[in-house]
């Protein structure tokens, strides 16, 4: 029971009757990682929130990963995705930088504390109270579900206006993969014309460094586990040249040459002689996250004022920067584009990097309600 | 040729004339060295700037003279310094295996190049990285190693290309003899990154000669490498400076860590940590202790000024500072244990590596990317830095805290070393004590 303005006590509402409006999407139940139709709920459309209605959403690698519960977090059942692009279909009285029929985006975050450190420096994305797009706890107390799904009722000021002549499908995993990677390069002086980027690792966080790393002017390498991926490298995403991370020849010649390295790799690996490809005083940012401990180098790091930083998205302002940017130099990610029924075989896929180089579920087409 | 009174004379005219012409000659360079045998006495000095000196003793200009007003001490120290320089051999302790126990040793001084100088070591720091070389740690020791490179000296010979130095200035030698001075690093003053470096000891110049270090009586050393101590820093204690004190300072001011008001952490109480306190408190910082050892908590604060201590073995001390650190030093070289350490730094904030564990530490990934934190390592620092450290710490009144002991004390002084025993640092008397050994 809980106490009412003129002190009459009422029946606590549940999470599914304070979100009274009716949704559907796809869930995980368990550490399978299997998604299967889920009906569920959303709130209303408060003040300052805007409706959308979902029209593609990306696969990211992250998805997985909290699918499986690998970050052993998951609360199931749990709504993935937070590469979700759509058009508004309501806006709050309070909302001025929207309006219905705008195409926008959501990415990772739906809303922050809005009071501590980071917020006040729009690096939302490291706020300690941040809420994710799915598997968090809103600050109603209700869970977050996610973009596989018909629709999602967010916060304007965690929504991205999507430039007219940026494509709905195409543009919707920037708006993870590509802040993920546009974040730590502005912020770490890795987009400055004709320093020379390394990028480890070519799937949908790689490819999209690639394209930025080239708009920026610089040199880019790539550094990939898989020989197979050099033409496309260099022939169809631009990059200047190409290292096979197993070929210690290759690697040796290369040594010393990198101001700067994007390490996108999620699964465990070597960072030694990674980071022996810097320069002096090069940074490696880690943007994949591997779910075991890796071992760090020391003696490298110090015999050459090396560094490591970790990076983690953007704020919301990095955010539409990076769209805008994108846009200005005609950058989308390279997509397959897939029913909402394929999710699973998509999953597989992608845990065996089999695509080219991300997923995007067309749900404006494809979901139906169960 | 005379008797003496007549060369004093001499010299007596001299003296006032060229302190005028050495005042608008200082930068010219050349050293010749006249010496007058006159039956049981020598008559010696240094003549500078561009002479020709005729056989029969156009004695111009004695740099040494000046100080010495007895007579027969000047002349008695000017003949053993001179003497010095014109050894061919030099009195060092090395490290003969990987015991490390090191022992009186003769090793040639190599041959001297115009911008060379000559020091007459007074004093030399013992560095951890002396103890892991002589034992080999490193598994790159080639004995005999002669270790020292924290070293303080007078000069005593100047080549005649060598502008930066004159005979009788007080010197420093750290780490470095020598570097390429011509790729990016060093064109950028990081002449400790260049990939051709060379280390004062236990290494070899580009044409092949070994190095030696401080443990010894006298160092030739390319005037490049070695940096002015001003005089208010008493030279019995400076020597830590050359490697400590440049190893601490460099990173510090490269990531930002030396800002007023900014939180720095420093793991670690020894030899590197006590002046990474020293330079954190004379920037104006917060600086937290961090030490597996509580005993050392009363030390850190009321000697050596620290704002705080946190024992790093005590989870809830560990997790009551979470969050709060701008920069994280680590000077030890023990096992790293990296996350308790990370959940110290705020967002954003840097953890510093300039000890190294022999076992990689694991690297919890998500630990960084969560808070957006860097870890980065850092190796001394170049040439110009060592000299804006040394002229900053003259500045501060920085001084290290040393334990001065004999050339004979060395073993016992690495033994203690190694575990740890000592307040903060070994300074061998080398020019006191290194001859009656």
């Amino acid at each position: 029971m809980v106490a009412t303005e003129n002190g009459q006590t009422k029946k606590a509402l549940s999470p599914e009757e304070q979100h009274p409006r009716k949704a559907f999407g796809w869930a995980v139940s368990d550490a399978s990682g299997i998604l299967s139709p889920f009906p569920f709920s959303r709130r209303n459309n408060g003040d300052d929130d805007v409706t959308i209605k979902i029209l593609y959403c990306g696969i990211c690698h992250s998805d997985l990963h909290t699918a499986k519960n690998d970050w052993s977090n998951t609360m199931y059942p749990v709504v993935p995705g937070h590469e979700i692009v759509g058009t508004i279909t309501e806006v709050g009285q309070n909302v001025r930088k929207f309006k219905v029929g705008n195409k926008v985006g959501v990415g990772c975050m739906v809303n922050s504390c809005h009071s501590c450190h980071s917020c006040k420096q729009e690096f939302e994305n490291y706020c300690p109270g941040v809420k994710w797009a799915y598997n968090s706890i809103d600050v109603d107390g209700t869970k977050t579900y996610g973009g596989y799904s018909n629709m999602i009722v967010v916060k304007e000021n965690f929504v991205i206006a999507f430039p007219d002549n940026m494509p709905l499908d195409k543009g919707a995993p920037l708006l993870c993969a590509g802040i993920t990677v546009y974040s730590p390069m502005k912020y770490h002086g890795l987009n400055e014309p004709g320093k020379h980027l390394g990028v480890v690792g070519l799937g949908g966080l790689g490819h999209v460094a690639v394209k930025f790393g080239k708009a920026f002017g610089m040199k880019v390498t790539v550094i990939s586990s898989s020989p197979h991926k050099e033409k496309e490298a260099i022939e169809r995403l631009g990059a200047d040249a190409f290292l096979v991370s197993s070929d210690p020849i290759q690697m040796q010649a290369a040594m010393g040459t990198m101001d700067g390295i994007v390490n996108t790799v999620s699964a465990a690996h070597a960072i030694m002689p990674l980071a022996f490809l810097l320069k002096t005083n090069g940074k490696m940012i880690m943007v994949g996250a591997p779910d075991k401990p890796l071992q760090l180098p020391v003696f490298c790091l110090i015999f050459g004022g090396k560094s490591l930083a970790g990076s983690c998205i953007g704020g919301i302002k990095d955010t539409q920067e990076m769209i805008d940017f994108a846009a200005k130099h005609n950058i989308t990610a390279d997509i397959e584009l897939i029913s909402m029924d394929y999710v699973n075989k998509a999953m597989e896929r992608l845990a065996k990097a089999d695509v080219k180089y991300r997923f995007v579920i067309d749900i404006g087409n494809t979901l139906k309600a169960a | 040729m005379g008797d003496r009174s007549h060369y004093e004379s001499i010299r007596n005219a001299r003296i006032s004339e060229n302190k005028k012409w050495r005042k608008s000659r200082q930068t010219k360079t050349g050293c010749a060295l006249i010496a007058l045998k006159k039956k049981e006495s020598t008559l010696t000095g240094y003549a500078t700037g561009k002479h020709s000196l005729s056989s029969t003793l156009e004695i111009v200009m004695f740099s040494l003279f000046e100080e010495k007003k007895d007579g027969t001490n000047w002349d008695r120290n000017l003949r053993r310094e001179r003497d010095m320089a014109r050894e061919e051999q030099i009195l060092g302790w090395a490290a003969r295996d990987t015991t490390g126990v090191l022992s009186p040793f003769i090793f040639p001084k190599r041959a001297t190049k115009g911008d060379d100088i000559t020091l007459k070591i007074l004093y030399c720091g013992i560095c951890h990285s002396d103890l892991c070389t002589i034992k080999n740690e490193w598994r790159n020791a080639r004995y005999p190693v002669v270790p020292g490179h924290e070293v303080i000296g007078v000069v005593i010979e100047v080549g005649h290309d060598a502008h930066k130095f004159k005979i009788d200035d007080k010197v420093g030698v750290g780490y470095l003899a020598s570097a390429c001075l011509s790729c990016e690093n060093c064109s950028l003053d990081y002449e400790n990154y260049c990939r051709k470096r060379v280390c004062c000891f236990n290494a070899s110049l580009p044409d092949g000669t070994k190095t030696y270090g401080g443990f010894s009586s006298m160092m030739v050393i390319n005037e490049h490498y070695a940096v002015k101590i001003p005089e208010n820093l008493p030279l019995e204690k400076v020597a830590p400076m050359l490697c400590a004190g440049i190893t601490v300072y460099a990173p510090l001011k490269h990531h930002g860590l030396d800002q007023a008001g900014k939180h720095l952490g420093v793991l670690g109480l020894g030899g590197l940590g006590h002046l990474a306190v020293k330079f954190g408190k004379a920037y104006g910082m917060r600086v937290t202790v961090i030490s597996s050892r509580p005993e050392k908590k009363k030390e850190a604060i009321e000697e050596l000024g620290a704002d705080s201590f946190i024992v790093s073995n005590s989870a809830e001390q560990m997790k009551a500072a979470m969050g709060t650190m701008d920069g994280i030093l680590n000077t030890s070289s023990g096992p790293l244990s990296l996350r308790p350490l990370l959940s110290l730094l705020k967002t954003y904030g840097k953890l510093i590596l300039v000890g190294s564990p022999i076992k990689p530490p694991e690297l919890p990934v998500f630990d960084l990317l969560s808070e957006a934190k860097t870890i980065t390592g850092s190796m001394i620092g170049g040439m110009e830095e060592l000299q804006e450290m040394i002229d900053f710490a003259s500045e501060q009144n920085i001084i290290p805290q040393v334990e001065i002991v004999a050339m004979d004390y060395v073993n016992t002084a690495m033994e203690r070393l190694e575990k740890g025993d000592v307040r903060f640092r070994f300074v061998i008397d080398v020019a006191n004590t290194i001859h009656s050994t």
